[in-house]
């Protein structure tokens, strides 16, 4: 679907349009995004990270399948195959640089994503099945960035290994049979390194898969804007090409300045020193903590501290998996008809709450498990669940959003003090 | 229906943290945790300026060979360097004819087969070889060192938090235990075969200080050998070890970063120019 004022393919070149009637692949690339995508001319910055998120992942696919190819997924010798992409592999050190950074940097540009959808309220109705898959993506990425971090065969990667699917060891009587399976073994050991490769492969594919469900739902009702206010006519909207093809463009720029910078100047800043420590199942690191962007969920599997009624451990596992799940419910926890953060004051003031409390969840996470972080992270945690569950749908209940403006036109000329008597036609492609 | 059942697994979920949170609060109260020996005398590394260090830096060649005399004539004997090469000896300013020669004239040689008999044998080092171990196995390693594996040294600058000041530290840390812990935890004496030192994570140590004397080596360019420069050339090169690319890496990621300027500054100016008729 899209607004019957988008632009329509009509290939000039002979080749293109015979290509065109035998496969009308180049028509499904210019309605998705091509100029045929009318978008809202009103976006801002924060609607960058979609297609900075998507370059991250194919930051992530060509650089992890050249390393691949050096790599040796054995418990004898993955550690050594490590140092030799970084010691006698052409350019190896950059590779595996740009890929150990380059996941963290996946997760910075979709962490702000899953905030801006957040806060502009672009799960509700009708893109809930945008959110929905947009959270399938996250699950994917979170599975394949931890079972990526195994790989080295360092410390950390053995020991995370071992807490991680030591969590399915808390689920009662079926708990360790469970664990014993994932990992085909009573510890991770060479057939856990094997599988953990097979799947880290595989699965940034499926992921691919789901971003393009996931683009493919958000061209039904076309994309959100930072007012809320759905598109009501052609001056709404401008072609996606050239005109945030060219924003995205400026936009990647920077994430890939940044980017750069850490990988050439501080490429071991976001890792652990542990992983420069080769496996070794006897002994057990003094702290062992997942990469920053687990840490959130880290802390709060850490908060469950007492048994009641169920184990502690069992809590804290629950509590961890309910953390992401109960995001599957926001579409209808959240039930106010007004979308945008900017029009509904009380919410906003909530919604950086929420910012902080996720902040402060983090580096409890990455800390020692003693006081007074863990009070902290407990409070923290008991906001986080409080926040969704029950102050979010009282909100959205009692809350009297700001006057909204009448279109998004309407909204860009307030800004630049006119009227919206002047509206200005949508430049031409 | 969602939102009857979300608010009854949130106040589940805050009852639980909250009472977590008070009976923690509670013990806490109760029975503060006991300050640890660790925590009142561990310290952190001091202070070590390298050439290497800072996002331009390079690598000062010269301490690079001191580092590796160092290495060779003092920590050699227990700590192998396994993921170097005699080869790599080039990238600090040895000639091919001196690695060859430094490979030739290693102490340690590497395990071979008796091309006559097939059994097992050992043969001088070659330049292409890595640095040979010094233990057979990790059994011959303990047996030779108090019960302790001397870790490998390859990646030491990395594989600590401060790297190379930690390895700085460690080396010209050694002292006697202060009276004033012995009074607080009279449990925490320095235990037999072990060394205390406070920039290490529990205080006591299987290594005794490699480096004790002024002049313990020779160096071949006349720079006075004291133990504080001995660390730290030893330390300069275990960066290099550790990260034999960085020189590369520096210079690669300015030319980077300035061609990713220039691009997004282009960038910009046509996003700028193709929106200069729209408002938005």
């Amino acid at each position: 679907m899209s607004f019957p004022w988008a632009n329509h393919y009509a290939p000039k070149h002979p080749a293109m349009q015979w290509i065109d009637e035998r496969l009308p692949l180049p028509r499904l690339v210019y309605n998705a995004v091509g100029a045929g995508y009318p978008v809202p001319r009103n976006l801002n910055y924060f609607w960058n990270f979609g297609v900075l998120a998507g370059a991250a992942l194919a930051i992530q696919i060509i650089t992890g399948i050249v390393l691949a190819m050096h790599y040796a997924a054995n418990g004898d010798i993955a550690f050594a195959s490590v140092e030799h992409i970084m010691r006698d592999v052409n350019s190896g050190w950059m590779l595996r640089y740009a890929h150990a950074n380059g996941a963290s940097f996946f997760f910075i540009v979709v962490y702000l994503h899953i905030f801006r959808g957040l806060f502009y309220g672009s799960y509700k109705a009708p893109r809930e099945m945008v959110w929905l898959l947009g959270l399938v993506i996250f699950l994917l990425m979170m599975a394949t960035a931890f079972m990526g971090y195994v790989l080295p065969w360092g410390q950390m990667s053995f020991w995370g290994a071992k807490v991680i699917t030591g969590l399915f060891g808390a689920i009662p009587f079926v708990g360790e049979p469970i664990q014993t399976w994932l990992l085909g073994g009573f510890a991770p050991d060479n057939a856990a390194l094997n599988r953990f490769f097979s799947l880290h492969y595989l699965l940034p594919f499926v992921i691919a898969g789901v971003v393009i469900l996931h683009i493919w739902a958000l061209h039904i009702p076309g994309s959100s804007n930072p007012t809320g206010i759905e598109v009501k006519g052609p001056q709404d909207t401008v072609p996606f090409h050239p005109y945030y093809t060219a924003k995205d463009g400026f936009g990647l720029g920077v994430f890939l300045i940044i980017f750069a910078i850490m990988l050439f100047f501080a490429p071991n800043y976001l890792g652990h020193p542990d992983n420069y420590i080769a496996a070794n199942p006897l002994s057990t690191p003094a702290h062992i903590v997942p990469e920053w962007y687990f840490w959130p969920f880290y802390a709060i599997l850490r908060a469950f501290t007492v048994d009641f009624i169920l184990p502690a451990k069992l809590w804290g596992v629950i509590a961890m998996f309910a953390s992401i799940l109960l995001l599957f419910f926001l579409p209808w926890l959240d039930k106010s008809p007004v979308r945008s953060g900017n029009y509904r004051p009380t919410f906003k003031m909530f919604f950086w709450i929420l910012v902080i409390d996720v902040l402060i969840l983090g580096y409890c996470g990455g800390a020692p498990a003693e006081e007074p972080y863990v009070m902290i992270s407990q409070l923290a945690a008991a906001y986080y669940f409080a926040h969704f569950l029950i102050i979010l749908p009282i909100i959205s209940r009692i809350e009297r959003p700001l006057p909204l403006p009448g279109s998004i036109t309407e909204a860009v000329l307030a800004k630049h003090g006119e009227t919206a008597g002047e509206a200005q036609p949508v430049a031409a492609e | 229906m969602v939102r009857p059942i979300g608010a009854l697994v949130g106040l589940g979920f805050v009852f639980v943290l909250l009472f977590s949170l008070i009976t923690g609060a509670v013990n806490f109260i109760k029975e503060p945790p006991a300050p640890t020996v660790e925590h009142e005398f561990h310290l952190h590394p001091k202070k070590l300026d390298l050439a290497s260090n800072g996002p331009l830096g390079k690598f000062d060649r010269q301490q690079l060979q001191r580092g590796f005399q160092v290495y060779k004539e003092v920590c050699a004997a227990c700590h192998s360097l396994h993921y170097v090469s005699f080869r790599d000896l080039q990238a600090i300013g040895f000639s091919e004819a001196e690695v060859k020669a430094i490979a030739k004239q290693w102490a340690i040689e590497v395990p071979s087969v008796n091309p006559d008999t097939g059994e097992a044998a050992t043969r001088k080092a070659e330049a292409a070889d890595k640095f040979p171990l010094p233990y057979a196995n990790d059994v011959a390693a303990r047996a030779a060192n108090n019960n302790a594996i001397p870790p490998d040294l390859s990646l030491m600058a990395k594989a600590r938090h401060d790297g190379a000041a930690y390895v700085y530290s460690l080396l010209t840390g050694y002292q006697d235990q202060p009276a004033e812990l012995l009074k607080h935890f009279p449990d925490a004496k320095t235990g037999a075969g072990l060394h205390y030192n406070p920039y290490f994570a529990n205080l006591n140590l299987a290594m005794p200080a490699p480096l004790v004397a002024d002049g313990q080596v020779t160096y071949a360019d006349g720079t006075t050998a004291s133990v504080d420069q001995m660390a730290k050339d030893v330390s300069a090169f275990l960066v290099w070890t550790a990260e034999p690319k960085l020189e590369n890496r520096h210079a690669t990621g300015v030319a980077v970063v300035i061609f990713l300027l220039i691009a997004t500054t282009l960038a910009f100016l046509a996003y700028r120019n193709i929106w200069a008729g729209t408002k938005h």
